[in-house]
């Protein structure tokens, strides 16, 4: 496990598409730009959704890394 | 000062209105608006029905042979099997389709699906427009306090109008 300095940490485990995306976007809203999301999800379509999200939104994912069944992904919000 | 870039539009028709077909237009729907994208969803024909107050989806067996039926509990051995009902069987017994959307909604429950409601909501929040066809509605005589509030009404014009300027459009 990297660490990575974080400012918020979004739970989206056990929870499939569209909802991660959807509560990842949510919670970016509420942050500041500069600030650094980590979310956890379960979903094995999440590493290319996450990516084409962060491509769309132009917010940049600083970094991820899959243990096992779990996806975790830092996005800085631009 | 640099012009802010136009956003992208997605244009939806959604005309089936059972439960499972509910799902597509509000999933596309919600996840463009969450890329930032702007969206307009035309609701027509049978699809009408995914505005109303109450939703009252279902799913059909009908025209749907190769919908899997599977049990959402039980050992996972047993919910990942695939009861072989013949889909002539499946569309005649009657009390099917009540047994069949309380085995898939407890499914996606199940698996953490969002419900129906929940998208429709995570659209209203994030500005999608969701149009009812006027001729729909005229038709099969659904009144405006059958729908939900912050909906627009329209006809093919108003669709095609938004969808002229889209970057995908797509009928479910």
């Amino acid at each position: 496990m990297t660490e990575v300095a974080f400012d918020q940490e979004l739970d989206c485990q056990g929870m499939l598409c569209p909802l991660p995306i959807l509560k990842t976007k949510k919670v970016i809203d509420t942050m500041q730009v500069g600030q650094v999301l980590k979310m956890l999800s379960t979903d094995a379509g999440s590493v290319n959704d996450m990516n084409a999200w962060t491509r769309q939104t132009g917010h940049e994912l600083v970094y991820s890394e899959r243990n096992d069944k779990l996806y975790t992904y830092f996005v800085r919000k631009t | 000062m640099e012009a802010k870039p136009k956003p992208k539009r997605l244009a939806l028709v959604a005309s089936k209105g059972t439960l499972d077909w509910a799902y597509p237009p509000f999933i596309l729907a919600s996840t463009a608006a969450a890329m930032g994208w702007e969206v307009a969803v035309f609701f027509t024909f049978y699809g009408l029905t995914l505005l109303k107050k109450e939703l009252t989806a279902t799913i059909s067996p009908a025209s749907n042979p190769a919908m899997p039926m599977k049990l959402p509990f039980g050992p996972e051995a047993l919910q990942n099997f695939n009861i072989p009902l013949p889909n002539m069987l499946m569309t005649n017994l009657p009390g099917f389709e009540l047994a069949a959307t309380a085995l898939m909604k407890q499914s996606f429950k199940n698996k953490g699906v969002a419900t129906i409601e929940q998208l429709r909501e995570m659209c209203l929040e994030a500005g999608v427009t969701l149009i009812s066809c006027q001729m729909t509605q005229e038709v099969f005589g659904f009144k405006d306090e059958d729908f939900i509030d912050g909906i627009d009404h329209g006809g093919a014009a108003t669709f095609l109008d938004f969808a002229s300027e889209s970057d995908v459009s797509l009928f479910i």
